[in-house]
């Protein structure tokens, strides 16, 4: 049997006396949409932290196709094929949405600082090529309007986009998307649904993603993980994980209160 | 109101945008080629010091505005380089070899000033490379047999091709080259690839470091482009002053440096030129109207120091994108005229005040 396209072996993190993450396995196979659930603080974003190598972890192993992650610098992901987004949008804010967009595109760069400092011939070619890669992801997610404003200046939901453009700038076969839906608007959410099944359909990549709403995680995921306390507590199909009674409890509190709210709901 | 309808990719990429910019920068370039002409010859010195100061904003402006590292041994950068170029044409050195050795000497100096930037951020850099440059002075201060210690080193004038750069206008104008061609470099590093990820780590180191950006060698690019920039304006400003000692490259002068493109606009290369001008501009304004001040306030020592502390202080309250950013806001009101709002910038003050130098 080959190795699988990612996997996490027993991955943990520690914060001072806090297990954040606490030996969590998982594997994702290629072309799937795989998202993890959980309460807030569950240690999602940790986990994404360690696949980018923002953290260290204390144990385990991340492996993307047969290659260990987990021994390389945090800017040679990207060159990997693994890109993110982050929970609290973290855009270049004082650039154009065109120069983040082409910053998502730096490992592809095949200029050097010498040549470019006297912008030669071949730097000016490389900056068109760059251009019109990075344009097809401008026509993809309709941020055309966008192209030449500030990042700063951009309402929330235009930001959320820009971000998912520059993480595909980078040409990735592995998107993280950490909490894609928060603060986005119902329309915008759909959006949102539509580029995430384009993604992965159209662009072959594979999707890890954190996410709350629950009408888009059952839409869009293959499989689910749902997390409580840096444990993974159930894994499968969505409604199946979804219905899982640790999760409920997880979400609600103890088994009693979540049927107490079920009853109360109907 | 001008718009600007791109039909090619060229055309963000382009060094002028549209056919104005290429008319005011040629009148400029025009007036500044013609200035020996008209002006004195005190004037034209001046003017060869702004040109100088010019190498240093602009470079300083890429580490600090457009990088986000701050330094405060941009004076100890000129210093190497003014000394190097001292020491080398002194010895016999051809202008140009000496001007190079000045460039890479910094540099190498630059990267390990540099070296903080990759554990430590803000005000903390600053104190870093604070330290590093009162080392760097005191090893001048020190190394008597090359550097003449605190006794100074007196410096040939330029000396190219057997032609003498002395004084006057063709001293002018080799600074004027130097001055363009720094000002050139560093636009082309802002168009292209590195030129961003020195803004992405500005920005957001973490983000920068997720798409791939490797920090430790764009900060350390940066140091040394900065220092390699004001080393080769220090072997230019040692010909200019023909006289150099270590109190000239004090701490002093690498906060006046840092308060040249704070003054002049953090994040614009215009500004970097502007805070040249006003850092030289400012004495002469002093002496202008020192007679007509009360004996007690023209005869107080430290006159200059204040005012450009208050003028400082008065930017970055006022107008946080300096000199740079009262000019944008005049240009956009007569363009917009009579659509202006009040309030426009006002997403930029805030950032300005809280995120840059982070
Ligand atoms: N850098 C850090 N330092 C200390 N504690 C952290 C850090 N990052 C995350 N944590 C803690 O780890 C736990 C998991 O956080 P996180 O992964 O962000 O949760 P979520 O599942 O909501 O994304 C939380 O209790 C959080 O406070
Ligand atoms: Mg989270």
């Amino acid at each position: 049997m080959s190795a699988p396209f990612f996997q996490a072996e027993g991955i943990s993190v520690q914060f001072g006396g806090l297990k954040a993450v606490d030996g969590v396995s998982f594997h994702v196979d290629k072309g799937e949409v795989f998202t993890i659930i959980g309460p807030n603080g569950a240690g999602k974003t940790t986990v994404f932290n360690i696949i980018s190598r923002i953290y260290n972890p204390t144990a385990g192993r991340i492996m993307l196709e047969g290659q260990e992650v987990t021994k390389l610098p945090a800017h040679r992901i990207a060159g990997l094929g693994i890109a993110r987004t982050f929970q609290n949008i973290e855009l270049f804010e004082h650039a154009t949405v065109l120069q983040n967009l082409l910053i998502g595109a730096h490992v592809h760069r095949t200029t050097n600082p010498l040549a470019e400092a006297l912008f030669l011939p071949s730097v000016k070619r490389a900056e068109v090529a760059l251009r019109e890669r990075v344009e097809e992801v401008i026509d993809l997610l309709d941020l055309a309007v966008h192209r030449d404003a500030m990042v700063a200046g951009l309402p929330y939901g235009a930001r959320k986009v820009v971000e998912l453009g520059r993480a595909l700038c980078t040409r990735p076969k592995l998107l993280l998307l950490d909490e894609p839906s928060s603060g986005l608007n119902v329309e915008e959410t759909e959006d949102m649904a539509f580029w995430i099944e384009d993604i992965t359909r159209d662009l072959g990549i594979t999707v890890i993603m954190v996410e709350h709403d629950m009408t888009l995680v059952s839409r869009v995921s293959d499989r689910v993980m749902a997390m409580n306390q840096g444990r993974v507590l159930a894994m499968g199909q969505p409604a199946e994980v979804q219905r899982h009674p640790a999760v409920v409890e997880a979400y609600i509190g103890t088994p009693a209160a979540a049927a107490e709210l079920e009853r109360a709901a109907s | 109101m001008r718009f600007i309808f791109k039909t090619r990719y060229e055309q963000d990429i382009e060094l002028f945008q549209h056919g104005g910019k290429v008319f005011w920068y040629g009148l400029l370039m025009a007036v500044l080629l013609v200035a020996p002409v008209f002006v004195s010859p005190y004037v034209l010195t001046q003017l060869s010091q702004v040109c100088i100061y010019a190498i240093v904003a602009v470079g300083l402006m890429l580490l600090a505005g457009f990088t986000g590292q701050l330094s405060l041994g941009h004076a100890a950068f000129m210093a190497v380089g003014a000394y190097t170029q001292g020491v080398l044409v002194t010895a016999g050195v051809p202008f140009f070899v000496g001007i190079v050795a000045a460039a890479l000497f910094a540099a190498a100096v630059g990267v390990i000033v540099g070296l903080p930037a990759l554990r430590v951020k803000g005000l903390y850099l600053g104190i870093a490379t604070l330290a590093f440059g009162t080392i760097i002075e005191e090893i001048i201060a020190r190394a008597e047999h090359v550097t003449g210690g605190n006794a100074g080193l007196m410096v040939p004038p330029v000396n190219l091709f057997g032609w003498r750069f002395a004084d006057g206008p063709s001293f002018y104008y080799l600074c004027l080259a130097f001055a363009v061609a720094a000002t050139l470099i560093v636009i082309n590093i802002l168009r292209s690839p590195t030129g961003r990820a020195f803004v992405a780590i500005r920005d957001s180191e973490i983000s920068a470091q997720s798409m791939g950006v490797n920090l430790a060698f764009y900060k350390t690019l940066s140091f040394a482009i900065s220092a390699a920039f004001a080393g080769v304006a220090g072997g230019l400003y040692a010909h200019n002053i023909r006289f150099l000692s270590p109190d000239q490259f004090t701490v002093v002068q690498s906060i006046e440096l840092v308060m040249m493109v704070v003054i002049g606009g953090l994040g614009s290369v215009h500004g970097a030129i502007y805070g040249a001008a006003f850092l030289i501009a400012l004495p002469q304004m002093i002496n202008a109207v020192k007679p007509f001040l009360p004996l007690f306030l023209s005869e107080a020592t430290g006159l200059q120091p204040t005012v450009f502390g208050a003028v400082l202080i008065l930017v970055v309250l006022f107008e946080p994108l300096g000199i740079y950013g009262a000019w944008l806001k005049t240009r956009t009101y007569f363009d917009l005229f009579p659509f202006y709002r009040q309030g426009m910038f006002r997403r930029q003050k805030a950032f300005q005040k809280s995120d840059r130098l982070k």
